[in-house]
């Protein structure tokens, strides 16, 4: 089953999701296809003025085109999405992935398509990574591997 | 066929980045192995890799995780060689979770055990009047 990671370049949860034998769905694999493209119209993440024109499909003209951007870049992930593990507030949303307002659309749309979600917290000791785990490893094995549900 | 990088980063006692290159080049497949601070990054074809790295995490099942990198190594526009220095975008979610690794480690050897962990403890808030006969104590008197 294809499932959605919050926050979308997050090391554990791709590991985790891909050790309990599930498919995750990471923002790593959109850069990849755009940056792998040939000739690189505007680098780092070639995310060109077409881009923000595909997140109108989600957020109004008067938004933000860095909202619209990144909701480029997502939109194939958020459309494959059959489950969800986010991570309420991680850290990391303060740093290069910090727009607030696209994280709050992401987990927004989320809810919307009433997919199975499991919401967690990011553990700091050694007994809150346990229930961290036990979690998501029996939130992925209620899920029907992507073999069995075709 | 799909091009692509992972990472795989290593938080082991017993598992050096340079034991896992000697791994993956063993192996004679078409891929590009680089060493780094945090582990390795390979590149190579999606059906080449997926299996090898299967089989590269048995090394240490608790040690190696894994996650796919959406740029190439060596890449210009991210490689702080070519960028005057600093850290890469992305680094500072990877430094982040790095610290947690050895947690996650210890959890994923429990489960493996069949430990069932109990419920999150909550930490109760300082009660009001326990607050304010603290401060009666410590008040030095005039």
């Amino acid at each position: 089953m294809k499932v959605f990671i919050y926050p979308t370049n997050s090391l554990i949860l791709y590991d985790l999701v891909e050790r309990f034998g599930h498919e995750p769905l990471a923002i790593m694999q959109e850069i990849g296809k755009k940056v792998r493209t040939q000739g690189l119209d505007s680098p780092p993440m070639n995310i060109t003025p077409e881009d923000p024109k595909f997140g109108l499909k989600y957020a109004a003209v008067e938004v933000p085109a860095g909202v619209r951007g990144r909701m480029s870049l997502l939109d194939p992930l958020l459309t494959k999405a059959e489950a969800a593990i986010i991570v309420n507030d991680p850290v990391i949303s303060f740093g290069c992935m910090g727009c607030a307002r696209t994280n709050e659309l992401i987990n927004f749309l989320l809810r919307g398509k009433k997919i199975p979600m499991l919401k967690l917290d990011y553990p700091n000791t050694e007994e809150d990574a346990k229930l961290f785990v036990y979690k998501i490893s029996e939130f992925l094995k209620s899920l029907k591997p992507a073999e069995e549900k075709k | 066929m799909e091009k692509i990088t992972k990472m795989i980063v290593i938080n082991s006692s017993k598992l050096l980045p340079s034991d896992v290159a000697m791994k993956l080049y063993e192996t004679k497949d078409d891929i590009m192995v680089k060493e780094t601070c945090f582990g390795i990054m390979v590149s190579g074809e999606r059906a080449i890799l997926d299996p090898l790295l299967v089989n590269i995490r048995k090394l240490d099942p608790y040690g190696i995780f894994i996650k796919e990198r959406g740029f190439a190594p060596g890449e210009p526009f991210r490689c702080r060689a070519t960028r005057r220095g600093g850290a890469r975008p992305g680094f500072h979610n990877l430094e982040t979770e790095d610290k947690i690794l050895p947690h996650i480690a210890a959890a994923l050897k429990a489960l493996d055990r069949g430990e069932v962990p109990g419920p999150k403890k909550k930490t109760k808030k300082l009660d009001i009047d326990k607050l304010k006969a603290i401060i009666k104590e410590t008040e030095v008197s005039k």
